[in-house]
């Protein structure tokens, strides 16, 4: 009897890792020891890194985690939801530019309130998302391609509108500086003393962004296995059957959108605070083809694969130009040579998005499922 | 009045005829294969290079260049057919349209690097020169894009309507194997669309590239105008195509015209988001385009 009660309780068999005797156990994030050990040693090395690495690389690393966020709101949309979504650049922007008036500094041409992070950076998603709300009835009419062209639209409308709006975004050309990194006084930029030991400049904000990230991550897993990630799936599968099951189907897909350009603008206004002035031609149309490579090359529908694609799609052009040196044809300067680096870079990052949906439509998730269920087996097949 | 004659309506046709025949190249490997060929821009600004390259290097005259380049981007493009699109047919439209995203970004920066940042010019035959029309003085260059591109959409039109290929491609976009019961080779046909949307991608290219001051490989995103009008005149009706096509280049030059004197609180350069704006527009009256036919739902 009590050995029954405990069982429920924790749903787990001892020796045997992979019997679930409870629902809840089968839904847990980390279902497995695997993924519980790997994820630890994962966090453990991300935030030992700043102690690690040189400062640009520091730097590169937040970027990484804020295209993760970026990706994992285009996931929820584009992924879970199934409603393709290319105005992800647009949220981002005004993300960044709510964050840029609330946080940052006034001056004779821009507005800025000086503002805490613990206000701008709340605010940065969710006037996004409110704007999200308002274009989510339009978006629900239409589908597919026709969907994808419209969100396009509101890429050149934004940067439009982005360039017009000189008071808060700087003007075209000239751009503006981000929103000050304070959070709750303390200034993120700066080199800090923790017990004893001195912390590299900037780790402050390192590790204020992979905490972000981290949170953001575990509520999307949260929200794709819950019943409005259930309906999101649905959705995307056949909408008219989830209809008749009784999702609401604007509801469903107005979340969508809110919830995806809440994610969006935050990780826009964390963007501008690493890469420092910002221009409106930043959010354009290229922009958000990046973050579309990010869950195609990560893999659509998988929140571990929008971490895999955003490390993927910021490192491997740092990656490239490492290599630079050593292939014979690649020239680091520009006008030189038969292709220089930018050139191969933007290159390699066309083939790389034909080729995974060519030979891995799953991504680099897909690939990583196949190398472990290689060897959960190994050394038999299957 | 005669200003808007000359700089709205001839100029907007203009441009408005180049953007048709962008958009009917869409709509043709639309209607082929239901993908939207995001790589159209590139190989626009591909076909205006090989065009200037065609006049300036090996000395042809401008119709035999304009000519020789649509050929060359045909065979471009039913290569990149047989390579990168053709791997994926039978999966979902948005991944083959992602594809032909990756396929753009590769050609963009191919047509970068050999136009380099220099920029080219397309010695046309036309130039500056003015005509008088019915008592308004208007360019030559705008009445030859209107002809031109008019013309091609018309032979393409007839291509598709009376021949033996035409009809094998009507068939095909009808249904996909039904058409392979028949005897037609689909495959083919796949790479018979390409060919055709290159080729007038390369005379749009071509017509756009013939713009005052020459052009920098950054010229192709104008091509990226076509989706809204295809989106206008709905998705797979080449009708709409043209018509949405000419009524955006209308409206656009319009803008330029007149917004900076009647509604400037719209900002400089407005005329760019005007076609996003009308599309906008279209799609809340009207969910799949002016002529688009209205999609089948089963259960």
């Amino acid at each position: 009897m009590i050995g029954t009660a405990v069982l429920q309780r924790r749903g787990r068999v001892r020796g045997r890792p992979a019997l679930y005797t409870s629902y809840a156990a089968d839904q847990a994030i980390l279902n497995t020891p695997a993924k519980r050990w790997w994820t630890a040693a994962l966090v453990i090395v991300a935030l030992a890194l700043p102690f690690l690495l040189s400062r640009d690389l520091t730097s590169l690393m937040m970027t990484v985690f804020i295209y993760a966020i970026g990706g994992i709101g285009l996931n929820l949309v584009t992924g879970y939801a199934g409603q393709v979504s290319l105005g992800h650049a647009f949220f981002m922007g005004l993300g960044a530019y709510t964050a840029a008036v609330l946080g940052g500094v006034e001056t004779d041409r821009v507005l800025g309130f000086g503002l805490d992070m613990a206000i701008w950076l709340p605010m940065a998603g969710i006037v996004p998302a409110l704007v999200g709300l308002a274009v989510a009835p339009l978006a629900a009419r239409v589908r597919g391609l026709y969907l994808a062209i419209l969100t396009l639209g509101l890429v050149f409308i934004g940067e439009h509108i982005f360039k017009e709006a000189q008071m808060i975004t700087g003007g075209a050309g000239v751009g503006r500086s981000p929103a000050e990194p304070v959070l709750f006084g303390m200034d993120l930029h700066g080199t800090y003393h923790v017990f004893g030991y001195i912390l590299p400049r900037d780790a402050m904000l390192y590790f204020v962004c992979f905490l972000i990230f981290v949170v953001l991550a575990v509520a999307a897993r949260n929200l794709a296995r819950s019943k409005l990630g259930r309906a999101f799936s649905a959705v995307r599968d056949r909408d008219i059957a989830a209809a008749v099951m009784g999702v609401p189907l604007q509801r469903t897909k107005t979340l969508a959108f809110t919830i995806s350009s809440f994610y969006a603008g935050i990780a826009g206004a964390l963007l501008v605070v690493v890469i420092g002035q910002i221009t409106p031609t930043n959010w354009d149309l290229f922009l958000s083809i990046q973050f579309l490579a990010v869950i195609l090359i990560g893999g659509i529908a998988t929140i571990s694969g929008s971490i895999m694609g955003a490390a993927f799609v910021v490192l491997m052009p740092r990656l490239v130009s490492e290599l630079a040196g050593s292939v014979p044809f690649i020239s680091t300067a520009p006008g030189s040579g038969f292709l220089t680096v930018f050139h191969v870079q933007t290159m390699l990052f066309g083939a790389l998005i034909v080729l995974f949906l060519v030979l891995e439509p799953r991504g680099l998730y897909g690939l990583w499922v196949r190398v472990r269920n290689y060897w959960k087996a190994w050394p038999f097949s299957y | 009045m005669a200003e808007l004659i000359s700089a709205g309506l001839i100029r907007g046709l203009g441009i408005g005829s180049t953007y048709a025949l962008l958009a009917v190249g869409f709509v043709i490997i639309y209607r082929a294969t239901s993908v939207v060929n995001f790589a159209q821009p590139a190989l626009m600004i591909l076909g205006a290079y090989f065009t200037s390259v065609f006049i300036s290097a090996a000395g042809m005259p401008f119709a035999i260049a304009v000519v020789a380049a649509m050929l060359a981007m045909a065979a471009i493009g039913m290569a990149t057919e047989r390579v990168a699109l053709r791997p994926m047919v039978g999966r979902p439209p948005f991944a083959a349209a992602m594809v032909t995203v990756g396929v753009f970004i590769t050609l963009y920066v191919v047509a970068h690097r050999l136009i380099g940042s220099r920029v080219r010019a397309i010695r046309d035959p036309w130039g500056l020169e003015q005509v008088d029309l019915l008592g308004v003085t208007v360019a030559q260059i705008d009445l030859a894009k209107i002809v031109i591109s008019l013309t091609a959409i018309a032979v393409v039109g007839l291509f598709l309507a009376r021949s033996r290929l035409g009809l094998a491609m009507r068939a095909t976009s009808l249904d996909q194997e039904v058409a392979l019961a028949q005897g037609v080779n689909v495959g083919r046909m796949f790479g018979l669309a390409w060919a055709i949307s290159a080729a007038l991608a390369a005379l749009a290219g071509a017509l756009i590239g013939t713009q005052a001051g020459g052009f920098e490989a950054s010229l192709a995103l104008v091509a990226l105008k076509a989706l809204p009008v295809i989106i206008i005149g709905g998705l797979d009706s080449i009708k709409g195509a043209v018509i949405a096509g000419l009524f955006v280049g209308v409206a656009e030059a319009l803008t330029r015209t007149y917004q900076p004197r009647y509604a400037d609180w719209l900002g400089s350069n407005f005329d760019v988001a005007v076609p996003y704006v009308i599309m906008i527009v279209v799609l809340m009256v009207r969910p799949y385009g002016l002529f688009g036919t209205r999609e089948v739902e089963r259960v």
